[in-house]
């Protein structure tokens, strides 16, 4: 039997799929450095904490950490609402609600790391 | 314009199944790795920053923090959210085996599936045993 099925499709899906990886990554290295830090101090004083983000080092980790994060949490909930609203409208609303409210949290990441 | 074929839309039986209990290991692994996931999007993004936000800028935001922190109630989020973020994790640490093809095989699956469950179960404990 001929096979006429063509494969069509914006082909973003493998991208994305790779991204949620790499993402989840980031975020499994940075986790456990915050961690090793906790369980270093034992209780954290403000001393401690307040430097720990005074290095720029720590900065560009933390903001590389929040962005893998918030592409991996729009990558997840994209998917939650494709799978469970059906209407169009409602779930593009939704889908434009979360990306700019995940773009606002890029923006305020960015001022509470180098605001301080 | 490319030809494209549709797939017929056939009148094929559907069944959920949607009682938790009833669900194979995997599937509650995958269910609740998206409960979590959208719960830690809600609430934990949010919260997280406002939490940074105010400790690292001042000694006082620090002591405030600290002083919700230490009531019953909040350990009792923070726990449910250390629990939201160590199933997620371990889940998609599973995921991550599974693309590498290991563990794929039904047996296995069940089994790493019950890991995972456990795993975030133990871990929450342990961070709960830990603040009280």
């Amino acid at each position: 039997m001929k096979n006429n099925k063509q494969p069509v499709g914006a082909h973003y899906g493998w991208k994305d799929w790779m991204i949620q990886r790499v993402t989840a990554v980031v975020m499994v290295v940075y986790s456990i450095l915050i961690l090793g830090f906790f369980l270093v101090h034992g209780a954290v004083a403000f001393a401690d904490w307040k430097q720990l983000f005074q290095n720029q080092f720590v900065r560009i980790l933390s903001l590389l950490f929040f962005l893998a994060v918030f592409y991996h949490a729009w990558i997840g909930v994209r998917d939650v609402l494709m799978d469970y609203i059906k209407p169009l409208s409602i779930r593009l609303s939704l889908q434009v609600v979360v990306c700019l409210f995940l773009i606002v949290c890029s923006i305020w990441t960015v001022s509470i790391l180098w605001g301080n | 314009m490319s030809p494209r074929t549709v797939a017929s839309p056939k009148n094929r039986p559907k069944y959920y199944d949607l009682n938790l209990l009833n669900l194979p290991m995997p599937g509650l692994v995958s269910i609740f790795h998206r409960i979590t996931g959208t719960a830690m999007f809600l609430f934990l993004i949010p919260l997280v920053l406002f939490v940074l936000q105010t400790t690292i800028s001042s000694e006082a935001g620090f002591a405030v923090w600290k002083g919700y922190f230490a009531h019953p109630l909040v350990k009792l989020i923070v726990v449910g959210f250390v629990w939201s973020f160590m199933h997620h994790l371990f889940a998609g640490i599973r995921y991550l085996l599974l693309d590498l093809h290991i563990g794929i095989a039904k047996e296995p699956a069940q089994s790493s599936a019950r890991v995972v469950l456990i795993a975030g179960l133990v871990a929450t404990a342990v961070f709960a045993a830990r603040i009280w």
